[in-house]
């Protein structure tokens, strides 16, 4: 069966709808109907995608307004009479047809202050329960979609917010680390708020609807956070409870020192793959200088990485972080 | 000529140019008008009730409605249980005391915060449609930053809580009526609503990194992290047992209907 299907067409410079009717078959999702167009009608037409089953958080698109995972949206949730758009996420510059940058969502990501592991541990030693690290393993179900970066309306309509706002994707990767119970870093609700901008959030959950792995993004991770900062900024009673019952020395009593909490991110800069004389990047992988995806983090690393490279501070020698 | 992809990172760094504002087919409108006005209709009932300064009391029962709990001013007669220092004036509610708070802790409530962001300052009216407003600035500054007020509110509103259960078990001594069930109702969904909030949720167990080193509160935070999933339906819940509460007891004593009694 034939439907009808209007798909966003052009790169930075402008583009447009284009219309398409395309055969549909029981049981595909939409990803399948935008492999079908590049094989017959739009051979030229970008997409991301790889793995077809909800996992990698490549085929984030916009189908009929709402962000979606491409191959997790299943045509039969569509009426049969429908038209079906589908338009690149929005909230970031377009590269080509449903194809955008996500770079700032990398530069977020740097700026991000990683584990910090606990003083006294050596790696291979970390032992946790499992209702301490449970909270943090809701997170970690994260497959990097965007999705909910691209809903969230602080940044999508306000593009003057992107650099002092990190996103719900952030906020989430905040949340871990502070519930996580092996974490070393004290001062990560007071970074949410100067520097993620957890504050912009407005709790308004899009972020939470948009999810694909149905992380409670909002309920669990930003609304804690919101708390947290609150115990630490707003709340008397806290401050009080905390002067009565030392409840500082408490914390620190078995045997975590308070540690200088090292920088809070690594030095190195975003870099952008190689490109050709003209500023642009090869068209295809086959005349590129390596084959495969080209990294965002730039071709030409070599390992071991350089230590600025290395946001990573080792427990017991501290001076060479 | 075939045109090569953009480098990420550098060169243009424009948006796709869609023209629509949304692109979304479905009735997205319907939840924010929802909202809208069931708030609405809501606030408008309270405010008139609250200053209509009668049939707020049935003294035969003793049924006290939410609305002017506890009751403060000179009015109130035999319905005040904490003496009466204020005077009677138009604009002074029978509660004034606790009010405000109410007010307040629903103001700053997350859930409700994110009806009316949506319902009334459409920011955003829904996900994936844009924003009313052309600039943002969230609740980083004045007087949206005061929204983190919301634990203070939260303690005010465990207290009333606490005056309300009172307020149902002093009418209980009269035997038992509908009313009686009415305001037990009402006070058993108030409590899981207070008992909902994400500041109890925080401050309960949530803010801890240990779990396993506080059973107890573990078990606790487990069992208002069950009643915060269900946080919006109660805060619906209790905007309309408080209203259902209140407006048996307005009809009680402006006389409308008499209460339907099972004992006594
Ligand atoms: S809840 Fe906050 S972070 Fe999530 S989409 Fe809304 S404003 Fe953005
Ligand atoms: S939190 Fe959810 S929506 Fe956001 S990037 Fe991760 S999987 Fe995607
Ligand atoms: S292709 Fe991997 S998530 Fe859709
Ligand atoms: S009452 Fe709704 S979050 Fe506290």
């Amino acid at each position: 069966m034939k439907r009808h299907f209007r798909v966003w067409r052009g790169d930075a410079s402008g583009g447009d709808l284009r219309d398409f009717d395309v055969e549909v078959n029981e049981g595909e999702v939409v990803l399948d109907i935008i492999h079908r167009l590049q094989a017959t009608q739009a051979p030229d037409l970008a997409c991301r995608w790889n793995c077809k089953a909800g996992k990698c958080g490549s085929c984030s698109m916009e189908i009929n307004g709402k962000p979606r995972l491409g191959c997790m949206t299943r045509m039969s949730t569509f009426t049969d009479d429908e038209t079906i758009t589908v338009t690149p996420i929005r909230t970031f510059p377009v590269i080509r047809d449903l194809v955008t940058d996500v770079s700032f969502n990398y530069e977020k990501a740097r700026e991000t202050p990683a584990f910090a592991p606990p003083p006294g541990v050596a790696p291979g030693e970390y032992r946790m329960q499992q209702v301490d690290v449970e909270r943090s393993q809701e997170f970690r179900k994260c497959i990097e979609c965007f999705l909910c970066q691209n809903t969230c309306h602080v940044i999508r309509d306000h593009d003057e917010n992107k650099p002092a706002f990190s996103g719900p994707r952030y906020f989430i990767r905040a949340a871990e680390l502070d519930m996580h119970p092996l974490d070393d870093r004290s001062d990560r609700k007071e970074y949410a708020q100067a520097s993620q901008g957890l504050g912009y959030c407005n709790i308004t959950k899009c972020c939470t609807e948009v999810c694909p792995e149905h992380i409670k993004i909002t309920d669990n991770a930003i609304i804690p956070m919101k708390e947290r900062v609150v115990d630490r900024r707003y709340d008397p009673i806290v401050w009080l409870g905390r002067k009565i019952f030392r409840r500082d020395q408490l914390e620190s009593a078995d045997g975590a020192v308070p540690t200088v909490n090292p920088p809070m991110s690594s030095a190195r800069l975003p870099e952008g793959p190689p490109v050709g004389p003209d500023g642009h990047m090869e068209i295809a992988e086959l005349s590129a200088p390596t084959q495969g995806g080209l990294s965002p983090f730039g071709e030409d690393l070599s390992f071991p990485l350089p230590p600025e490279y290395v946001s990573y501070h080792h427990p017991e020698r501290p001076s060479e972080a | 000529m075939t045109t090569t992809a953009t480098k990420p990172g550098g060169g243009g760094r424009l948006r796709a140019a869609i023209t629509a504002r949304t692109l979304r087919t479905d009735r997205w409108w319907l939840a924010p008008l929802v909202t809208f006005i069931g708030l609405g209709a809501w606030v408008t009932y309270a405010t008139v009730r609250v200053f209509m300064h009668q049939w707020f009391f049935v003294e035969e029962y003793l049924y006290l409605t939410p609305f002017y709990s506890p009751c403060l001013t000179d009015l109130c007669g035999p319905a005040a249980e904490f003496g009466t220092p204020l005077p009677s004036f138009l604009l002074i509610p029978e509660a004034a005391f606790t009010l405000p708070f109410l007010l307040l802790f629903r103001l700053t409530c997350y859930y409700y915060r994110k009806a009316y962001y949506r319902a009334f300052w459409l920011s955003p009216p829904a996900c994936a449609v844009p924003d009313g407003h052309k600039t943002y600035s969230g609740e980083t500054r004045f007087p949206l930053i005061f929204q983190n007020a919301h634990r203070y509110a939260f303690y005010a509103a465990v207290i009333i809580s606490v005056i309300n259960t009172w307020d149902a078990i002093h009418a209980q001594t009269t035997g038992l009526g509908l009313g009686n069930v009415i305001l037990w109702i009402n006070v058993l969904m108030l409590w899981a609503y207070t008992a909902s909030c994400h500041s109890c949720r925080h401050i309960i167990g949530g803010r801890m990194k240990h779990f396993s080193r506080h059973p107890v509160r573990y078990r606790l935070w487990t069992f208002v992290s069950a009643l915060n999933t269900r946080h919006m339906q109660l805060a619906w819940i209790t905007l309309g047992t408080l209203a259902l509460t209140d407006f048996y007891i307005m009809g009680l004593a402006a006389g409308w209907f008499t209460d339907l009694r099972i004992i006594g």
